[in-house]
């Protein structure tokens, strides 16, 4: 491990992880806005959900390079062949964590809602959409941390990120280059994920001081709506 | 759209069917890393997994655990295993395993020490030993999130062995890797298409197992909970 | 015990905040040393002049030093490095989504413009090209430093089969494996050129990568017997490998020269780049290799160092 090399490097390693820092938040966020209507469709018309989410398996089970090399020949090589793809993912991921967090939010409370005089539509936004919080956003931490790891695999077509330490440190057989490119991944995908927490901290006044599990691990990321 | 005309017009001819680079050896390759990786994280994972659960110790490791593994590039470990030992089957293996272990871990953890408590207490109640509890009582009943535990970390290494192909490896990966190298977009959709179908297969697979190994009456409990 | 309005509010205003930053991001940023980053997507031709490589160390090198030379003669320049194998970055700079790419002439011609094409010297390579590019491209001039595609072997496989030159592989080709990149199988100078000049037949081919790491360790560990390695590999003099001689010109001339995309060119660029390739020669070029694959040292200090050294723009 060659220490002196990380201060030499300092701009194109700042660069890079700006890079991959974008093609890590854009795709989750752009997901985000598009989940919560097609989210809040499913759970108004019930049979929208079955096919959605057979759908969203289907392209979660695509292999992120695959997807990224046929996309050359319609969006080129620039940063939108990797942040379709991701966003995509995203989109498999988010799907899901709105439709559940809306489906948790408790019957008693929607009926509650009701009596008070709120139609459907603002009981959906004004109330259960704030209580789907929590589920939410534990998607999103999970599509902002695959997202910020997966961008490094657009390295392999030329799209920039962190990813490139990896490819060239094989290429030279330069491990430090390997194990910078590594951390700093890891490293970007948790402050991401410690941030994302800490929003939910914020936006979810009424649950603080309770514990929100991530719950287990599912075949998409569904979280298990514990609270 | 055209790359699934490439895919079909690459799929349908013979010499892709035949020989050392063949579809069918690619994926018996594929199938095989899969299979192997998958039995050994499986080796692993289970008995801590279920340990620590019944122990109910360690259950805030087994989150960030959870957390961290979605970092970790993969394609980062795989270069840095090459650089470090050389090729050999260890050089694909040990990534493939360590990144298949949380899965299968942390459900096992999650279904055991999800247990119902009063349940634990009437099997202790009953006269049952530790292991009795463990065996008899927690572990019938986390098979659906264990099962679910294997069933991603077999997805995520048939994603995973797909990379793999960069550091020289075989199996389907091949396709897109080659393919990428010489523009030959039927080769890359086509090998796409034969890995969706495949992680669609071991989906098949694991939802089978589940109506096999998970009784009826936990099965609709799952449902009904959803 | 419902939530009001300013959870949402909140969520809003900060998500909002986050994507428009992100967005003007997107649109290009740029970094300390002036140059500016990727501009988003790929299509027509770039108002800046876009530098890009293949994704093999040493082109990326002899990029660098295309980049360094034009931002200090005032070009504006972005890099776009590390694209792809040429069957990925020939249609970008057809299109002008690259304006500059350090290119090989023989690899070019056979790869990408006439693939039936025999020319073997610089001449003759060279008046292939410019008669059978594209309109939109042209190649300028070339530099004497040479890397080679080879049939390269291990020191002790060639002592122990007394090998010089590929003519006499001929019978103990069917017993070998013969590793090179995938695209190797369909170039002309590749497997059917070797079999055309040479009739050699090898056992099984095996698709590894452009010179790298896979390739050399391959060869080193046995699983091939041979290998396309360039010539200015420096793990050639590192691991004792052999490139046999070529006595029929399978491989064409490889100079190193600029790729360029017509209608971006001015007089200054194709000044500075071709002052480039007058001082580019195969031993500079080899050490340079040295430099960045085997000392790690940087692209752009190996870069700036060599254009210092040889009294061009940097």
């Amino acid at each position: 491990m060659v220490w002196s090399w990380i201060p030499q490097n300092w701009t194109s390693i700042w660069q890079y992880t700006l890079d991959n820092l974008l093609l890590g938040l854009l795709p989750p966020i752009i997901g985000l806005i598009v989940s919560v209507p097609v989210g809040i469709a499913c759970v108004l018309w019930g049979w929208l959900y079955p096919p959605v989410l057979s759908l969203s398996s289907a392209i979660y089970a695509l292999p992120s390079l695959a997807l990224f090399v046929v996309l050359i020949d319609y969006t080129g090589l620039g940063n939108l062949t990797v942040i379709i793809p991701l966003t995509l993912f995203s989109l498999c991921i988010l799907i899901p964590a709105v439709v559940d967090g809306l489906r948790s939010v408790p019957e008693s409370v929607r009926q509650a809602a009701t009596a008070m005089g709120f139609t459907p539509v603002r009981r959906l936004v004004q109330v259960e959409l704030p209580l789907a919080v929590p589920v939410i956003i534990a998607g999103l931490r999970i599509a902002v941390v695959s997202s910020i790891s997966l961008a490094s695999v657009g390295q392999l077509i030329g799209v920039p990120s962190l990813g490139y330490f990896l490819i060239d440190g094989f290429q030279r057989d330069f491990p430090t280059e390997i194990y910078l490119g590594i951390a700093l991944i890891i490293a970007l995908a948790l402050i991401c994920d410690v941030i994302l927490v800490s929003v939910r901290r914020l936006l979810t006044p009424w649950l603080r001081g309770r514990q929100v599990s991530a719950g287990p691990i599912r075949v998409l990321p569904i979280t298990a709506g514990r609270m | 759209m055209g790359f699934l005309n490439f895919a079909w017009d690459w799929l349908k001819s013979p010499a892709q069917w035949h020989g050392p680079d063949g579809i069918p050896v690619r994926v018996l390759q594929h199938l095989g890393y899969t299979a192997l990786s998958v039995l050994i994280a499986a080796a692993i994972a289970l008995p801590v997994g279920l340990l620590i659960g019944h122990y109910g110790r360690g259950g805030f490791t087994a989150v960030n655990i959870a957390n961290i593994w979605r970092a970790i590039p993969t394609l980062g470990l795989l270069i840095l295993l090459v650089v470090l030992i050389g090729f050999s089957a260890f050089t694909w293996l040990i990534p493939l395993v360590a990144l298949g272990i949380p899965p299968i871990l942390v459900n096992t953890y999650e279904g055991v020490s999800g247990v119902d408590p009063d349940l634990k207490d009437a099997a202790r109640g009953m006269g049952m030993t530790q292991w009795q509890v463990l065996w008899k009582v927690e572990l019938p009943l986390a098979v659906p999130l264990i099962l679910l535990g294997l069933q991603v970390t077999a997805i995520f290494v048939v994603a995973t062995a797909t990379i793999a192909a960069y550091i020289g490896l075989g199996g389907l990966g091949r396709y897109i890797i080659d393919g990428l190298a010489s523009n030959n977009y039927g080769e890359v959709a086509g090998g796409a298409a034969v890995i969706v179908v495949l992680a669609l297969a071991v989906q098949v697979l694991f939802v089978g197992l589940r109506r096999l190994v998970v009784p009826a009456g936990l099965r609709q409990q799952a449902r009904a909970s959803k | 015990m419902f939530a009001s309005s300013p959870t949402l509010k909140r969520g809003a205003a900060l998500g909002l905040a986050v994507t428009a930053s992100l967005a003007l991001a997107a649109c290009g940023s740029s970094s300390p040393s002036g140059k500016s980053s990727n501009p988003l997507g790929g299509g027509s031709a770039s108002k800046t002049v876009v530098i890009g490589s293949a994704n093999f160390p040493e082109n990326e090198l002899l990029a660098e030093i295309y980049s360094l030379a034009l931002s200090a003669k005032g070009v504006k320049v972005t890099d776009k490095f590390n694209i792809g194998s040429r069957e990925v970055y020939y249609p970008e700079i057809k299109k002008g989504a690259v304006t500059i790419i350090p290119e090989y002439n023989g690899a070019l011609l056979t790869t990408s413009v006439d693939t039936t094409s025999t020319a073997a010297s610089t001449q003759a390579v060279d008046a292939a090209l410019t008669s059978g590019l594209p309109s939109t491209l042209e190649i300028l001039t070339p530099s004497s430093a040479q890397d080679k595609d080879s049939v390269t072997v291990t020191q002790a496989f060639a002592t122990a089969h007394h090998l010089t030159s590929i003519a006499q592989l001929g019978p103990l080709a069917k017993t070998m494996v013969f590793g090179g990149p995938s695209e190797f199988q369909t170039r002309t100078d590749g497997l059917i050129g070797l079999k055309n000049n040479y009739g050699l037949t090898f056992k099984k081919f095996d698709a590894l990568d452009e010179s790298g790491p896979i390739t050399l360790a391959a060869l080193t560990d046995g699983k091939v017997q041979a290998a396309d390695v360039f010539t200015t590999t420096p793990q050639i003099i590192t691991d004792h490998l052999v490139a046999l001689a070529d006595p029929k010109n399978n491989f064409a001339a490889q100079n190193v020269l600029p790729l360029v995309y017509k209608p971006a060119m001015t007089s200054t660029i194709t000044s500075t780049l071709n002052a480039i390739s007058a001082k580019l020669t195969t031993a500079g070029l080899l050490a340079m290799d040295k430099a960045v694959i085997l000392d790690h040292a940087n692209y752009s200090t190996v870069a700036q160092g060599w254009l210092k050294a040889e009294g061009l723009p940097n």
